[in-house]
């Protein structure tokens, strides 16, 4: 259901918690499995719960409280603002203006050629540094003004 | 060179790749923890020593660091466990960023000789889940640690043994409540636990735990290093020590800058490059999103402590001050963070539950020029019904941004109401920030 890699993955999160507590590495291995996949099917938290000796619901419950983890299929990018109103007071509304515009979707929306989804996000903890964009969950750029999120833009669409 | 400010401990000598063992042991790095473990200091005497230093939670709460650790049984058998705080999410604050992104080490050493000094048996650090890249360099710098002897069996050939890992958040405020982060490393939703019983007794595992904030573990080696009066000294008495303060909002230079603690707020704001240029200082939130807000007179008149600031009708919390300028809509302004607090509710008491998301349609429809006579009577009401109502403190949090702006703002919100309009909008002020009616979720949208 996953590949090699992302169980060898797995069992180095498993490593870090007494082994009577392997549940501990649920976060990361969801994680593991949504870098995989693109996203969390049923099937795919099934076999985590399977591999952690856990009960399905009980991975539901993590996959659904933390707001990182994709439970629907996402564009290719997912582009996450954080509009707070640190952010916000030092122009990342008008950098989410900028990304809306160039291309065409609204936050919670996937563009029409499945690249990029745009979400809101909350506090990223890097306020100071703003406007800020994180791709795919793991990287952050900041400082981002209309022109680094130009190259930013142009930089996905080429890989 | 990294400028943090001439009175930096925490972040001095950092250029900003000079984050790996080698460099940070060329700075002194794991000298305290070298001598402690050669001389065989007594454990009673490291925790006399943070008592004497009044190095106070750094995360928020202010609690003396030293009495935490005294909390800790001593004569338990089995796992004990000593935990890190990194899951840094509190609007304004970017401090444990920087101290992860170029110190790492002076966390790791942190958090050993609060192991050595509390007989615990492994740490976790938690770290926030939009710092990927940090996780990852973290954990590179553990596995240096654990080459070069610090961690892991009879560390520098002493009997104290020592793990220490790192564990993901994933996006959700309310991991950075204590239990509620323990019950995340457990690997369960993050909903906080009743306390009593406190970590100290009942924490990990059920196991006696103590948490503390990642620049809280930053300062110990420099405590052990220098001595506790040496750090004392640097601050005010039962305000020891520097502490980072991460500025944002309306300033020239947003960052972060560390301080002595009772360095007067202007001074603070100097380093900060000012107020942006021609605009005058309206309103500060000194410590992080949760605390209440402050006039600027006030502000002004006050030194950046724990026990300065509580003076002013505010709280340090996290070190977070964010800065309002005249252009500023205080309406605008609470209407984000009470979206902040409903979106990050973690759904397990009812008066924050259901009051948060109440706190924000009323704030909504004032900002939108459907507000009521009554409103501002009816948000202090649900304020008062969440504070102190809730198992943790997230209630009080989002409804002490309600009062405190209510208190000093008030006449704003009252002509939203009657005059259907703005106070400060034109073509000056910054009307961008909160959320515009489309994008709230459909039945919110429904019920604003």
């Amino acid at each position: 259901m996953l590949s090699p890699e992302s169980l060898r993955r797995i069992d180095r999160e498993i490593a870090k918690y007494p082994a009577e507590h392997k549940q501990s590495a649920v976060m990361a291995a969801l994680i593991v499995a949504q870098d995989e996949k693109g996203w969390l099917a049923t099937e795919t938290m099934d076999f985590v719960a399977q591999y952690l000796g856990m009960a399905p619901v009980a991975v539901y419950e993590v996959a659904s409280f933390y707001n990182m983890y994709n439970l629907e299929p996402a564009g290719q990018y997912k582009l996450t603002v954080c509009t707070c109103l640190p952010c916000g007071l030092q122009g990342s509304l008008d950098a989410a203006d900028h990304l809306k515009a160039r291309l065409g979707v609204d936050f919670g929306e996937t563009t029409a050629d499945g690249r990029f989804t745009l979400k809101e996000g909350e506090c990223m903890g890097a306020c100071a540094m703003a406007p800020v964009v994180l791709v795919n969950n793991k990287k952050m750029h900041d400082y981002m003004s209309n022109a680094k999120l130009d190259a930013l833009l142009d930089e996905l669409r080429k890989r | 060179m990294l400028d943090y400010g001439p009175d930096a401990i925490l972040m001095a000598g950092l250029d900003g790749a000079n984050w790996r063992l080698a460099d940070y042991e060329k700075r002194g790095g794991y000298e305290a923890l070298r001598k402690l473990l050669a001389d065989q200091v007594p454990p009673e005497r490291v925790i006399a020593e943070v008592k004497k230093s009044a190095l106070r939670g750094r995360g928020g709460a202010g609690f003396p660091t030293g009495l935490k650790w005294s909390f800790m049984p001593r004569q338990f058998p089995g796992a004990k466990y000593m935990v890190c705080n990194s899951d840094e999410g509190e609007p304004g604050t970017c401090k444990d960023r920087d101290l992860l992104r170029y110190n790492p080490h002076s966390v790791i050493e942190g958090m050993i000789i609060a192991g050595y000094a509390t007989g615990s048996t492994a740490g976790y650090n938690y770290i926030h889940g939009e710092i990927w890249a940090l996780y990852e360099q973290f954990e590179e710098a553990i596995e240096e640690a654990r080459r070069a002897g610090y961690l892991g069996r009879d560390i520098l050939g002493s009997a104290f043994s020592f793990e220490v890992y790192a564990h993901p958040g994933f996006g959700a405020y309310i991991c950075g409540e204590e239990t509620g982060l323990l019950e995340s490393i457990e690997g369960k939703k993050g909903q906080p636990r009743f306390k009593p019983p406190f970590p100290a007794s009942f924490g990990l595992y059920g196991k006696p735990t103590t948490v503390n904030n990642t620049e809280t573990f930053a300062a110990v080696p420099w405590i052990m290093r220098h001595g506790g009066d040496a750090f004392l000294n640097l601050g005010r008495p039962n305000n020891g020590g520097t502490k980072l303060f991460s500025v944002t909002g309306h300033v020239a230079r947003p960052g972060n800058y560390e301080v002595r603690l009772g360095t007067p707020f202007a001074r603070l704001l100097e380093m900060a490059g000012g107020t942006r240029a021609g605009k005058r200082l309206k309103a500060v939130i000194p410590g992080g999103s949760s605390m209440p807000v402050l006039p600027a007179d006030v502000m002004l008149a006050t030194d950046m402590d724990y026990d300065s600031i509580a003076k002013a009708g505010s709280m340090l919390g996290s070190g977070a001050v964010i800065v309002m300028d005249e252009t500023t809509c205080m309406v605008r302004a609470l209407e984000r963070l009470s979206y902040f607090y409903f979106e990050e509710s973690c759904g397990q008491c009812t008066p924050c539950r259901e009051g948060t998301g109440w706190l924000y349609r009323v704030v909504h429809r004032i900002e939108t020029g459907r507000g009521r006579a009554e409103d501002l009577a009816l948000l202090d009401n649900v304020s008062d019904n969440i504070a102190g109502r809730t198992i943790c403190a997230l209630g009080d949090a989002a409804a002490l941004p309600v009062k405190s702006f209510l208190k000093h703002f008030r006449h704003e919100f009252e002509h939203h109401i009657e005059h259907r309009s703005c106070l400060v909008s034109g073509p000056d002020s910054e009307p961008k920030w909160g959320r515009a009616g489309a994008h709230l979720p459909p039945a919110m949208a429904r019920a604003a």
